[in-house]
């Protein structure tokens, strides 16, 4: 009898002991089998227990399937038969020294030691700066030429380093070394004091705080055994709508820059402040930090607030509108937006893209509906997939987004919201147990992966940021494109530089 | 055209009248923190307990801007009899030790440097250096450019190249992989130059404290001429601390 994946939920505490545990070889005939015949990698992580380093993989097709295995000190690469593992597996190498024999692309993720002391498998001397041994991919020929920019950029934004392959104005590769934001989250996770970990999550990617404390929160309840209240997962549904609206309005506004028409660009600005402002109305922070607590919420909804609220959602629904209306109807712009950066389907579902830059290539995926939490199995979320996997497709699918979000907040706003609130929490959680979960943040599929040890502390704690994914769509959409449509391809994916680099 | 016509009158003007007339927060916004000296030392020591940030010192009674992110857990515990905090925005301090605070916050215009009000007052363009920043207090600089707080109309810019700025502003708990990177642009930036910390990270490391991969203040590194608190500091508290410090 072969032992299988195990179909586990989303968001539900289980023994680690229940997860099967199968010889690497076959391991690994599974995983590669699930994902080649259409199933996704959401974590494939390496991680100690009793001494010993095991691989740990959370796939999904319609349902969610876990299993681990004992990790060899070299592997042959699961990527070099079946690209999704590809990040995950530089991911392995970098953080406990583990060599993926074959991987086509065995490069540094973040640039840091591993935590085992062994022997770097990249030959990196970890005193020296940031990029090391870094074997950057370049184009031989005549009149090929190479630009580098970053780590610092010239606007307000994250650092990473960008480096193009070009002939003349055409960009044949576009490869992004990251690793510049690397703060240790996943190790000071391990070490931190139990009250500060709500605050050490939602700074992991501050423009996805309510989506990274939603996936901690859930972890922690989960391992804890504790339930919420409707009001809660009401507010907490609120509160991650508005993170998704203001990012998008924003972004809509900075596409709208990017190719010079400045009316929208804007007007934009200034909504997006708007909705930032609801979250702090909800919880007294722009950016929803404070806002999600294990256990519930922060801060009450009462009726003066949800009225509050939908008066200023009711005044600026129109004018979202309007505006939207007056950048897509724009011919200069679409004519900037159409074709530019197109991804196709298939390389979309090789390189695993999530969120909103998936659904721009077709891939309908959304957390919300698939595997939903809080409000959101109560919901209608539509389907928002494009076909065109370009710049246009990715802005009409935030555009989509944001008008059924408005919808979906006037909705949780229609009925009064009673909830208990919570603070500082003394969690007990459940001893050698293993939880994941999974939230449609605004970029996309966020996840938290938790094992606890013997006595009910953390063993590992492992984040994936969607961004973790869709970097090489990014590069996937430069090439055979002009560089001068990089910033607008850019805007389009709008990543994160912190989520990814942890 | 009409198009673009009728949305510019839906949106009408909304730029602030700030600083001509104040601005007033909603009632949620956690501002600068009151601290009650009467109040009982165990409520002062449970508050200290219970701070994620360790800001608060309960025997001296003091909470440090620097450290803290205005979650307002010690405000809930002591229900307001320790800290209360205020809707004051106006919270960044030109020397470090004015971050640890009873309450009152030493005018900044008073500590502002003279030359560099004669240097940039009319004109300050300020290149950002993200190191590690999560993207909020990015963000939040960033909004000073939108029309409601118009940051130009004070000839203040954010500009792309170090060599054409009057200063650096630097956000994040600097990671090792971005010292270098910052200390480069800090360089190129002509001197004289202002050094701005934004957001407790900058300050102190902020949430990620304790990690080998970040450094614990923008000050152990270079000289600091303005800190600006908050996780991260409002719009507000940015734009006040900028023409305070340089108009």
């Amino acid at each position: 009898m072969t032992m299988e994946f195990k179909t586990i939920s989303n968001g539900e505490a289980i023994p680690i002991e229940s997860i099967p545990h199968l010889p690497f070889d076959e391991f690994s005939a599974q995983a590669t089998a699930i994902v080649s015949g259409g199933g996704k990698v959401v974590q494939f992580f390496a991680f100690k227990i009793d001494g010993a380093v095991r691989l740990m993989a959370v796939l999904r097709t319609d349902a969610l399937l876990a299993a681990s295995c004992d990790s060899p000190e070299s592997y042959p690469a699961l990527t070099a038969q079946c690209s999704p593992f590809h990040m995950f597996e530089r991911e392995i190498a970098e953080q406990y020294g583990i060599r993926p024999e074959g991987h086509p692309w065995l490069k540094m993720v973040r640039y840091h030691a591993n935590c085992r002391d062994v022997d770097d498998v990249f030959g990196n001397d970890y005193s020296e700066d940031i990029p090391g041994k870094y074997d950057y991919y370049s184009v031989a020929g005549d009149e090929i030429h190479e630009v580098a920019v970053g780590p610092v950029h010239a606007g307000v934004i994250e650092p990473g380093h960008f480096r193009f392959n070009c002939i003349g104005e055409r960009v044949l590769n576009l490869e992004i070394q990251l690793g510049y934001q690397h703060r240790g989250v996943e190790n000071l996770l391990l070490k931190a004091d139990s009250r500060r970990l709500p605050f050490i999550a939602e700074n992991i990617a501050g423009d996805t705080s309510v989506g990274h404390s939603l996936c901690h929160a859930q972890a922690m309840e989960a391992l804890a055994g504790i339930r919420t209240d409707d009001g809660s997962r009401i507010i907490r549904t609120i509160g991650l709508e508005l993170e998704r609206i203001a990012n998008h309005v924003g972004d809509l506004g900075a596409l709208s820059g990017d190719v010079a028409f400045l009316p929208p660009a804007n007007y934009c600005g200034r909504m997006r402040g708007d909705f930032l402002n609801m979250s702090l109305l909800l919880c007294g922070n722009r950016f929803g930090k404070g806002l999600v607590r294990p256990g519930g919420v922060r801060f009450p909804m009462d009726d003066d607030n949800r009225r509050d609220l939908t008066a200023r959602i009711s005044e600026l629904k129109p004018q979202v509108k309007h505006v939207f209306a007056l950048l897509f109807n724009s011919p200069s712009v679409r004519s900037r937006f159409e074709r530019c950066g197109a991804v196709s389907r298939s390389d979309a579902e090789t390189l695993g893209l999530v969120g909103p830059a998936g659904r721009a290539c077709g891939i309908a995926y959304d957390v919300r509906r698939c595997f939903p939490t809080e409000q959101y199995g109560r919901l209608d979320i539509p389907e928002n997939a494009e076909s065109t996997g370009d710049v246009w497709a990715r802005a009409k699918v935030r555009v989509d987004e944001v008008m059924q979000s408005i919808e979906i907040i006037e909705s949780l706003l229609s009925n009064p919201v009673e909830t208990e609130i919570v603070d500082v929490s003394e969690n007990r959680m459940a001893p050698d147990s293993f939880v994941v979960t999974l939230n449609e943040a605004w970029r996309g599929e966020l996840s938290h992966c938790l094992l606890t040890d013997s006595s009910g502390g953390i063993l590992r704690y492992k984040v994936k940021d969607p961004s973790f994914h869709n970097w090489n769509g990014l590069s996937m959409s430069l090439r055979n494109t002009g560089i001068s449509d990089f910033p607008l391809n850019n805007k389009s994916y709008n990543l994160s530089y912190c989520g990814f680099d942890l | 055209m009409l198009n673009v016509l009728k949305n510019r009158f839906e949106q009408g003007c909304k730029t602030s009248t700030y600083p001509k007339e104040n601005i007033r927060l909603l009632p949620r916004y956690r501002g600068r923190p009151k601290i009650n000296p009467d109040a009982p030392p165990d409520v002062a020591a449970a508050c200290a307990t219970a701070c994620p940030q360790e800001a608060i010192d309960p025997a001296a009674k003091t909470i440090d801007m620097g450290r803290c992110v205005f979650c307002g857990t010690c405000e809930r515990i002591s229900r307001s009899r320790f800290v209360a905090f205020t809707q004051d925005f106006s919270i960044a301090v030109a020397e470090k030790e004015h971050l640890i605070t009873a309450g009152d916050i030493p005018d900044l215009a008073a500590h502002s440097r003279q030359h560099f009000k004669k240097l940039f007052g009319r004109s300050l363009q300020l290149r950002q250096v993200s190191a590690a920043g999560c993207n909020a207090c990015e963000a939040d600089l960033n909004v000073l450019a939108t029309p409601f707080f118009d940051l130009a109309r004070f000839g203040i810019n954010f500009v792309a190249s170090p060599r054409h700025a009057d200063g650096i502003v630097v956000t994040g708990p600097i990671s090792r992989n971005m010292k270098t990177a910052l200390l480069q642009t800090y360089e190129a930036t002509p001197e004289p130059r202002a050094v701005i910390a934004v957001g407790s990270c900058a300050l102190t490391g902020g949430p990620f404290r304790g990690s080998p991969e970040i450094t614990e203040g923008l000050d152990t590194l270079l000289p600091v001429d303005l800190f600006i608190p908050g996780c991260p500091p409002h719009p507000m508290t940015n734009l006040h601390a900028l023409l305070t410090f340089f108009k």
